[in-house]
């Protein structure tokens, strides 16, 4: 029952701020007057604000950004020995540095390291943490370039990358986390500079009691959807989600901006119902999600679940199982992967539906963008479906759904399948899946689920399994790269198409994209497609442990 | 000289990257590490230490060898490194049926399957708090209570042969289905043979006396909390190794539950560390 309670508020938190704080980024992305700390920023980058950028200048930028930031943090990693606040730790090796700095610039957030032991301060203040705000700025950057192509009539340009990368850094990322921050070190967030202090216990033991710039990160981890904890426990470590409420807040964040965007997609192509149809189509899904999710730890089937007389394993007290369950399916309905439990003890089922959520694309709502583009691509797919039922040309907002687009659109799809099974299958080719920790059906779990997260650029495990190898951080980081990038490229790719046709006034033939039919049609087309594709794998794994 | 256009772009890039790093990687987080001086902020920026350790994370109430110091409330297992080291954080990660040791006279090579731990530690709980132990899934004495199950045609047929697959002394079943248990041998991989894995659920009841929390570790390793059923559970024990009445322990305990936040937040819970210095009269 209070898991009810508990979902609903986060429901009606989400509604409340869905207007004022969509119409905000409405306005900050569309608005023409810069801030000093803007200007400041444009005149060292070299770019005029005024300036537009062709898709392909656009997506070149995009490349051109991460892949210094790539390489940046890489050798910010080998070299964080030699730096300061490296509290006496080691260089990181230099397959887990590859995955690393792929996964925080991919807005992945997988951790092949364990925060704590691995890492010193100034990487995961300086390297880290700003690839959390700058990848979750990307991600809105090119979600808003396709929104901008939908909204354009006749033109050539979609914006520029770097006046978007920089409004949206510094007018919402870095506000709503410094309120953020503020409220964390309240509950008991820490945020020192400390390598630690050893304390006694009761009992005359030594503890030693980790430091760390933890609520300033924290802030970014959840609001950008990035997910990388400073602990390796992330928010299960009572010093990232000291309280309930908290848990609440990190739950609210991480939704924040992916259930808002629609807004702004509504407010740019000039109907705020087409905003609403998004966001309904969103909405269904994680609410069926939530409470499968919450069912099935709740119901608490399976052996080990039973003796134990609840699926406490890997869960805290303070959350318990719902606050738990919740937590899991929003961390990967968005592409954050934070925990705040241990999804490697759900039950079969309860640990399936985080499987399930990212193979839906992370549309629902997903991360900070990547969620609007990867649903508008659904969108464009379903109105596609229907326009072969009734033998019409597809439109989607007036423009026209053509092969270019369809190709665009499908490929677009394809990319993540094809990475998680090939990279699982070829896991299993090379013997590479026998550093799984479990045997049987949850073994191929959890290294299905590897490559989903990687693929999906959620970060969340079952982290039973042990992937700082050389094959797992070399396949992982190549999964991470390519389920980021190659995306983004097609939907600019689209978004330049779109914004060069003329707007198709509406007929009576046209498929009208803000009723129910078609929320319900994008929710089934989007079922559809991601049971087809994975349901075989699913039946193999967590299906299979479950009926066994 | 003009630069070509690609290594402009990517120069540009480095002065994106370089400025932006200096705006969030250093002006942001280092602001709030000043903030986190002031009075008021500094306690909880600086970990919530107290006179014991700290507040917010859990500690192990346990002698040199790991056993019980039975005047203390017990926390729940921990699976961060030895238990409770915040250096090593997290959880086993064993799965839902997690169910069939890995046998061996090497401790280092032997392996409990997360069932067996949980049978094992409501045995050894029940012992110390004088409780009944069991657990459904779980042998009297303290293993995973599941049979490898060989039947004569592969999954179907009349059963030819079961092994106790947790226990190499006498099985907790003398037959299955009118045919003797074995007890299981170091080494061999039964499920590999054709064994069918087959928990047995047993008679113990679905909610057991001993609380789930007290025999599960947590998500962090550093759970500060336990359920207030396991408090309680723990409570006349507590009284009677401190020569305290009982009434006093329970009033002790009530007073550093907290409930839930706002009426729905989370799960009730009872913060041990801050618990047993009260008792030490520390708090």
């Amino acid at each position: 029952m209070t898991g009810w309670i508990f979902a609903g508020s986060l429901v009606l938190a989400l509604v409340a701020v869905y207007r004022p704080f969509g119409d905000y980024l409405h306005r900050v992305v569309t608005g023409t007057r810069h801030n000093v700390v803007e200007r400041g920023v444009y005149r060292v980058v070299g770019v005029e604000p005024g300036t537009e950028q062709s898709w392909g200048v656009y997506a070149r930028s995009v490349l051109a950004f991460s892949a210094v930031s790539i390489l940046f943090l890489f050798l910010f990693l080998r070299l964080q020995d030699k730096l300061w606040l490296s509290l006496g730790v080691d260089p990181v090796n230099p397959h887990v540095a590859w995955n690393t700095a792929v996964s925080f610039v991919s807005n992945t957030n997988w951790q092949a390291y364990a925060g704590e032991s691995a890492l010193g301060h100034l990487v995961q203040m300086d390297g880290l943490a700003v690839q959390n705000f700058v990848s979750a700025a990307v991600g809105i950057a090119v979600a808003v370039a396709l929104v901008r192509g939908f909204a354009a009539k006749k033109t050539a340009t979609l914006g520029n990358f770097w006046v978007d990368l920089t409004r949206i850094t510094v007018r919402v990322l870095l506000p709503v986390c410094v309120l953020a921050t503020l409220v964390f070190m309240v509950a008991g967030v820490v945020q020192n500079l400390s390598g630690g202090t050893d304390v006694t216990t009761l009992t005359g033991a030594t503890q030693h009691i980790t430091g760390g710039p933890v609520a300033s990160q924290e802030a970014i981890k959840l609001l950008g959807t990035n997910g990388g904890g400073f602990y390796n426990a992330n928010s299960a470590h009572p010093f990232e989600n000291p309280t309930t409420w908290t848990n609440w807040l990190q739950m609210f964040l991480i939704l924040l901006i992916p259930f808002s965007l629609p807004r702004l997609f509504g407010r740019m192509v000039g109907q705020n119902r087409q905003g609403y149809a998004v966001v309904a189509v969103m909405a269904v899904l994680a609410l069926a999600s939530v409470a499968l999710t919450v069912a099935f730890e709740v119901h608490g089937a399976g052996t080990v679940p039973q003796a134990a007389g609840a699926a406490m394993e890997g869960k805290e007290t303070r959350f318990g199982v719902t606050g738990s369950a919740v937590y899991a399916a929003v961390t990967t309905l968005t592409s954050t992967g934070a925990v705040n439990s241990f999804h490697d003890s759900y039950t079969s089922f309860g640990g399936m539906m985080p499987l399930v959520n990212m193979m839906l694309g992370e549309v629902a709502p997903g991360g900070t963008g990547s969620g609007l583009y990867g649903l508008l691509i659904l969108a464009i797919i379903t109105v596609f479906v229907a326009g072969l039922m009734v033998g019409r040309t597809p439109e989607y907002l007036g423009k026209k759904i053509g092969a270019r687009e369809m190709k665009l659109a499908s490929s677009y799809f394809l990319i993540t399948p094809a990475l998680v099974l090939t990279g699982t299958a070829a896991a299993f080719a090379t013997g590479n899946n026998g550093t799984a920790l479990n045997v049987g059906p949850h073994g191929l779990s959890e290294v299905l689920y590897a490559f989903t997260s990687a693929a999906n650029n959620n970060g969340s495990a079952f982290a039973g399994i042990t992937v700082n190898t050389l094959w797992w951080d070399t396949a992982l980081g190549l999964a991470m790269l390519l389920g980021r990038f190659l995306p983004m490229v097609l939907v600019l790719a689209l978004a330049g198409s779109l914004a060069r046709q003329k707007v198709t006034p509406e007929s009576e033939g046209t498929l009208p994209t803000h009723q129910p039919l078609f929320v319900g049609l994008v929710v089934g087309v989007t079922v559809v497609l991601v049971a087809l594709t994975f349901l075989p794998a699913l039946a193999l794994g967590p299906i299979a442990e479950g009926l066994s | 000289m003009r630069l070509p256009a690609w290594l402009g772009q990517h120069l540009a890039a480095l002065r994106a990257l370089l400025v932006l790093t200096v705006l969030l990687g250093f002006a942001y987080p280092l602001a709030f590490v000043a903030l986190g001086r002031v009075p008021g902020l500094a306690d909880n920026a600086a970990g919530s230490l107290v006179t014991a350790g700290s507040s917010l994370i859990g500690q192990s109430f346990t002698d040199a060898d790991g056993n019980p110091v039975p005047r203390y409330f017990q926390s729940r297992p921990s699976a961060a490194g030895d238990g409770y080291d915040p250096t090593s954080t997290g959880a086993s990660n064993l799965g839902p049926e997690s169910v069939v040791d890995t046998l061996s006279a090497d401790p280092e090579e032997a392996a409990p399957s997360l069932l067996s731990q949980v049978c094992a530690r409501s045995l050894a709980i029940g012992e110390l708090e004088g409780v009944d132990g069991s657990r459904p899934y779980c042998t009297p004495d303290g293993v995973g209570a599941v049979l490898a199950v060989f039947h004569r045609d592969g999954l179907t047929g009349p059963v030819t042969r079961a092994v106790s697959v947790n226990q190499t002394g006498t099985p907790f079943l003398p037959t299955y289905q009118g045919v003797p248990v074995e007890p299981a041998q170091p080494g061999q991989d039964y499920r590999a043979q054709g064994g069918v894995i087959t928990p047995i659920r047993g008679t113990a009841p679905s909610h057991p006396v001993i609380p789930p929390d007290a025999v599960t570790a947590s998500g962090s390793g550093l759970d500060p909390h336990i359920s207030p059923a396991y408090a309680n559970l723990q409570a006349p024990r507590v009284a009677r190794e401190r020569g305290l009445p009982l009434d006093r322990v329970h009033e002790l305990i009530a007073e550093h539950t907290a409930g839930r936040a706002l009426g729905f937040l989370g799960d009730p819970t009872v913060n041990v560390l801050q618990l047993n210095s009260a008792l030490d009269g520390k708090s």
